[in-house]
């Protein structure tokens, strides 16, 4: 299943729609490690609203490729964790480690700008 | 004519034997009741019942046993018992008071038996090898009954003080408050992290402060369930803020060597609050109050 990824802006968002597989993970993050490049993004949000489980290789595929996108520039939001998955990723010692968290889109959004504005402050 | 089959230990004779122990037994009723209520009186096992009460009582517990003896089924003592033990634990009877009757009950039939039969050692024998794995099967029925009943009790309890335990409350947009009182178990604490996690998403918080200032202690475990509601509401895009550890729970967190770095602590809820009101960009200031609170209150009145 493509998990579609929509430009906006200075953003990416990948909008994951389905219960994704493994290998499908990992063209997402390929993608999207290209895709940062291409369009010139400062951040990326992944939604993972409809995710029902996560399991120890989508957290460390989504952990990685947060990593792997800020070495390319951009942060990296992941939002939309259900509270039974994010229960669920605790009990099993599963951690997104450097990697910010927003309840949804919006908040992803608001997050987004916050940091990538202080970012350009910085670069001044 | 049964006394013959004495020594034979055929199941006719058995039955037999167990037949005539019922008819005995139904014979004696009133004076053995008698005898029991008498002795259960001597022992002020019989506290709080009036005498109506009583007579009822002792008749069907009566009965009650010589129909298990007669069937060797244990069906009615067990709803008999669970009955019982229902209305017992409402009126406040101590477990003592039931188990000593059955116990005075099971000393009256067997003295009975002791009377009945003295004269012949074998057949007393018999009679007690058919009446005692009765008797204590009754016992055994009872005093499973009172303490299923009264464990049904505590768990009702349990279950009532969970859900009255674990408000999260909202003091403005975005922030939440847990103030968490009373001992945490692993049940509970699960309950209060579900609870938190979905009204987070269901009010859109991004600040919580949990105020464990109630809780009395903490062990590595609960240490352990503490750090997992911060990291879960992580995910979920909110930051908790904890207040309120005790000098003995910052103590123990430290020997327990409890990673405690990327929790956000604050002394008291107090400060947790205004804390979060920074982080969110609230800004409190007091200003001159237009009304005093009496002035408001009678006019409320």
């Amino acid at each position: 299943m493509l998990v579609p990824i929509l430009k906006q802006g200075d953003y990416l968002i990948a909008s994951i729609q389905s219960e994704l597989s493994d290998a499908d993970l990992l063209k997402l993050r390929d993608d999207l490690v290209s895709r940062v490049g291409e369009f010139h993004s400062r951040g990326v949000i992944v939604d993972v609203t409809v995710l029902d489980v996560m399991d120890s290789f989508a957290t460390r595929t989504l952990r990685a490729m947060a990593h792997m996108i800020m070495l390319r520039g951009a942060e990296t939001v992941i939002v939309g964790i259900q509270p039974e998955v994010a229960f669920s990723m605790v009990q099993l010692g599963l951690k997104l480690e450097g990697v910010e968290t927003a309840l949804d889109l919006e908040e992803g959004l608001t997050l987004l700008d916050h940091r990538t504005k202080g970012d350009n402050k910085r670069a001044r | 004519m049964k006394r013959e089959k004495i020594n034979q230990s055929t199941p006719e004779s058995e039955a037999a034997l167990r037949q005539e122990l019922v008819e005995h037994f139904r014979e004696k009723r009133e004076l053995l009741r008698q005898q029991w209520v008498q002795q259960m009186n001597a022992k002020g096992l019989l506290a709080g019942l009036t005498q109506e009460e009583i007579e009822n009582e002792s008749i069907t517990i009566y009965d009650t046993c010589i129909v298990c003896l007669e069937t060797g089924e244990y069906e009615g003592a067990q709803t008999y018992a669970r009955r019982m033990a229902e209305r017992g634990v409402l009126r406040g009877m101590t477990t003592e008071q039931i188990i000593g009757g059955i116990l005075t009950l099971r000393n009256v039939y067997g003295r009975s038996l002791f009377e009945w039969y003295q004269q012949d050692m074998e057949r007393l024998s018999a009679a007690l090898d058919i009446y005692e794995p009765v008797a204590d099967k009754i016992i055994s029925v009872v005093a499973l009954a009172f303490v299923e009943e009264r464990e049904k009790v505590v768990r009702q309890q349990q279950e009532a003080i969970r859900e009255l335990s674990t408000p999260v409350l909202q003091v403005r947009d975005q922030l939440l408050i847990l103030p968490i009182i009373g001992v945490i178990d692993t049940h509970r604490a699960r309950q209060i992290t579900e609870q938190l996690l979905r009204t987070i998403r269901t009010r859109r918080a991004k600040v919580v402060v949990m105020d464990i200032t109630g809780v009395p202690a903490v062990d590595s475990k609960i240490a352990g369930h503490l750090v997992q509601t911060v990291d879960a509401s992580k995910l979920m895009g909110a930051t908790v803020i904890v207040t309120g550890i005790s000098p003995e729970i910052a103590q123990t967190l430290v020997t327990l060597g409890v990673d405690i770095a990327k929790m956000n602590t604050v002394g008291d809820l107090q400060g947790g609050i205004e804390v979060a009101n920074e982080f969110l960009g609230y800004k409190v200031v007091r200003t001159e109050p237009e009304t005093s609170l009496n002035h408001q209150e009678k006019k409320v009145q």
